[in-house]
């Protein structure tokens, strides 16, 4: 039996047990949550299959990259100078020289079959040319049907044509050259998953975080059970707070098997700090569940939490977020609205951190405006929280 | 002294003004069985939600052991156990998880308030690693029961705990609910079925919002004040038409595999001969016992 001197020490009493009572309905609570997503194979199935499918949509096959295009070389030369430009042609990634023809006939019915993309015309005398007028001629030719294949295969052409004059005048003073010395900062070989890696982990993390959290409130709202968590003695809070931990631990494994796909599946370093890579994340995390929790509290219907998180997060995050087309093109009302997509700020952290090695000194920013953004969506649903049923 | 008292209860849904419940007042006594007894759309579920403090009342108040739903919501909640008609525990969870949640929610442990639930969880224990949504509907009930109870409420609402579950399971059911009184709890329990009226201490009968009476079992029936009689004949169906146009009863109707006939003092003379004028052949005619039904009935038609 316990003694207390004073009433102040019942009180202390009084309190610690409430508080110990807090603490273990809120780990029920947290567990029950973990209950319906693990026994959901629905819901784990999406948890777990979007990230992984989404970056190798992302990182494979909608890549912007040309590679390996194929292309016909019709070579009316055929002297060692032709030979030796066909030789590099072929020795680059970008090209596939499917065969080689005599014809502008069988030129034109390759293009017309869509089987190639670009042609490549050597005219006869190649060599001479080059030997005794210092000037030779090659045709490109390309199917600009899609106007940026097309360009970024004549580029590609043009630097290859480019390198291989290099390669001939060396011995041979030139005069007047300006060679342009082009450096492609962070990204030296502009591949496309550096810029597709920070978008999809803001895309899939928004589109999982919004939408679990938008169904978990709304769906005991329709299956009935509000009804009965209501008639108890339970806080609002303690609801918003155990439903977002079990997604928050679950979004945390995603941004891993992300990250570690980007490492060494897609071959993407990260340059920055790992641990501040996560802790921004987890943050980006909360501001999304947040946003979920604050769907599903206005909403009624599960139906009609998930139409909102769908079309009204995943469109903005995906168009307007500098993802998919740089914000600064976009009309000044798209730009305005860009600012409000939590994805915006985030793609512009993961970019700094991830990709270019910056600390936080440089990212303070956007950091401050996803706490901002965060705390504004936690208070809007404690506020707007329900505590009866109409 | 009262463990709810409702004084002059009015609620309105939406824009169309539906009134569900229609400045209802009763009272229920501690320790009492109270039934509001009607059909769907009488407006039980309603009054139920506003008890709970689950609706706000758009007209007049009620106090459950005291407190005032408005103001003491939150006392409330922690005091009362609710069951509502639609089952509302989580499919995706067992027998024992539910259980589990339920009386951590109300900062108690299942094992503190055992001995209230073991004459029915007893019957659940077999299955408690079950899913809840697997059950069988009477199993459900028990379950829900259980939830309602686990937490040692001072008042239960049970909202139709009884439909859609077997004769049997409501026979048991009906005999949960009296120990349970037997420990003191309030009960308040909703049901469309006339024949559990009887189990109940006091009644309301309701329809269209309203409240028709409020009385115990007995006292109801024994002020039905007129004469009962059931009839049969060879030919229900056109027994029954027949009935309709022998103006000299009160009312008459198909109960069970009898027609009861309700007349103002006694039986008229020519009431057989009319009937079998009528061409009625096999006609059995007895006083009958009045029920809930009948006096429900009577009040409908008044």
């Amino acid at each position: 039996m316990k003694c207390f001197t004073s009433w102040q020490g019942v009180q202390k009493e009084k309190n610690s047990i409430k508080k110990v009572m807090r603490m273990k309905q809120f780990l029920t609570f947290v567990q029950k949550e973990f209950y319906h997503v693990l026994r959901d194979k629905k819901t784990l199935l999406i948890l777990f299959g979007m990230p992984v499918v989404q970056i190798l949509i992302f990182g494979f096959a909608l890549s912007n990259e040309v590679k390996n295009s194929k292309i016909v070389v019709m070579d009316q030369a055929k002297d060692i100078s032709s030979q030796k430009l066909i030789n590099k042609i072929e020795a680059s990634k970008y090209f596939d020289i499917e065969e080689s023809i005599h014809s502008q006939g069988q030129i034109d019915a390759a293009f017309k079959k869509g089987a190639i993309k670009m042609a490549l015309i050597i005219p006869a005398g190649f060599y001479q040319n080059l030997v005794h007028e210092h000037k030779a001629q090659v045709q490109v030719i390309a199917d600009a049907s899609d106007p940026n294949i097309a360009t970024a295969l004549t580029n590609y052409a043009n630097a290859i044509v480019q390198d291989f004059q290099t390669e001939l005048n060396t011995g041979f003073e030139m005069p007047y050259t300006i060679i342009p010395e082009t450096r492609m900062l962070y990204n030296p070989q502009q591949k496309s998953v550096y810029s597709m890696v920070p978008g999809v982990m803001a895309l899939v993390l928004m589109l999982l975080c919004v939408l679990m959290t938008a169904i978990s409130i709304v769906r005991e709202k329709e299956t009935g059970t509000m009804e009965v968590l209501l008639v108890s003695p339970f806080k609002p809070s303690l609801v918003i707070l155990s439903k977002t931990v079990p997604y928050l631990l679950l979004s945390f494994i995603d941004i891993i098997i992300i990250l570690m796909m980007s490492v060494w599946l897609l071959g993407l370093p990260i340059n920055g700090n790992i641990f501040l890579l996560l802790a921004v994340s987890v943050l980006y995390i909360i501001t999304c569940l947040s946003l979920g929790i604050l769907i599903s509290i206005k909403t009624t219907t599960q139906q009609a939490a998930m139409m909102i998180s769908l079309m009204g997060m995943l469109l903005p995050s995906l168009m307007l977020s500098g993802f998919m087309f740089p914000i600064e093109n976009m009309p000044v009302p798209l730009q305005v609205i860009s600012n409000i997509v939590p994805a915006t700020w985030f793609n512009n952290i993961i970019k700094a951190v991830m990709i270019k090695g910056l600390g936080p000194s440089f990212i303070w920013k956007e950091v401050l405006i996803l706490t901002g953004m965060t705390l504004f969506f936690l208070f809007v649903s404690l506020k707007s929280f329900k505590i009866r049923l109409a | 002294m009262y463990s709810v008292e409702v004084k002059d209860i009015s609620k309105v849904y939406g824009k169309e003004k539906l009134v569900a419940v229609d400045h209802v007042s009763f009272s229920v006594n501690k320790g009492d069985i109270f039934g509001l007894i009607g059909p769907d759309g009488a407006g039980k579920t309603s009054i139920f939600r506003v008890l709970t403090t689950l609706l706000l009342p758009d007209g007049g108040g009620a106090t459950v052991e005291g407190f005032d739903i408005v103001k003491d919501y939150e006392q409330i909640r922690s005091r009362v156990g609710y069951m509502p008609g639609r089952f509302s525990l989580y499919q995706d969870l067992t027998v024992e998880e539910n259980l589990h949640f339920f009386a951590t929610l109300f900062g108690t442990t299942i094992r503190e308030n055992y001995d209230l639930i073991k004459d029915i969880y007893v019957q659940l224990e077999k299955f408690k690693d079950r899913r809840t949504g697997k059950l069988s509907g009477g199993m459900k009930q028990k379950l829900a029961l259980c939830c309602a109870l686990i937490h040692k409420p001072t008042v239960l609402f049970l909202d139709e705990p009884t439909t859609g579950v077997d004769p049997v399971s409501r026979k048991e059911f009906w005999e949960m609910l009296k120990r349970l009184k037997a420990q003191g709890i309030t009960i308040i329990v909703s049901t469309p079925y006339m024949d559990e009226a009887d189990l109940c201490d006091r009644i309301a009968l309701m329809q269209a919002g309203k409240i028709l009476s409020v009385e115990t079992p007995a006292h109801i029936i024994n002020n039905y004040g007129d004469l009962l009689v059931e009839v049969k004949a060879d030919n229900m169906y056109e027994l029954l038409k027949v009935l309709k146009e022998y103006k000299k009863a009160l009312n008459s109707y198909a109960f069970g595999e009898y027609a009861h006939v309700s007349f103002e003092k006694e039986i008229p003379g020519d009431f057989l001969p009319f009937l079998q004028q009528r061409g009625l052949s096999g006609i059995f005619m007895a006083p009958a016992n009045v029920t809930i039904e009948d006096c429900f009935i009577k009040l409908l038609k008044s």
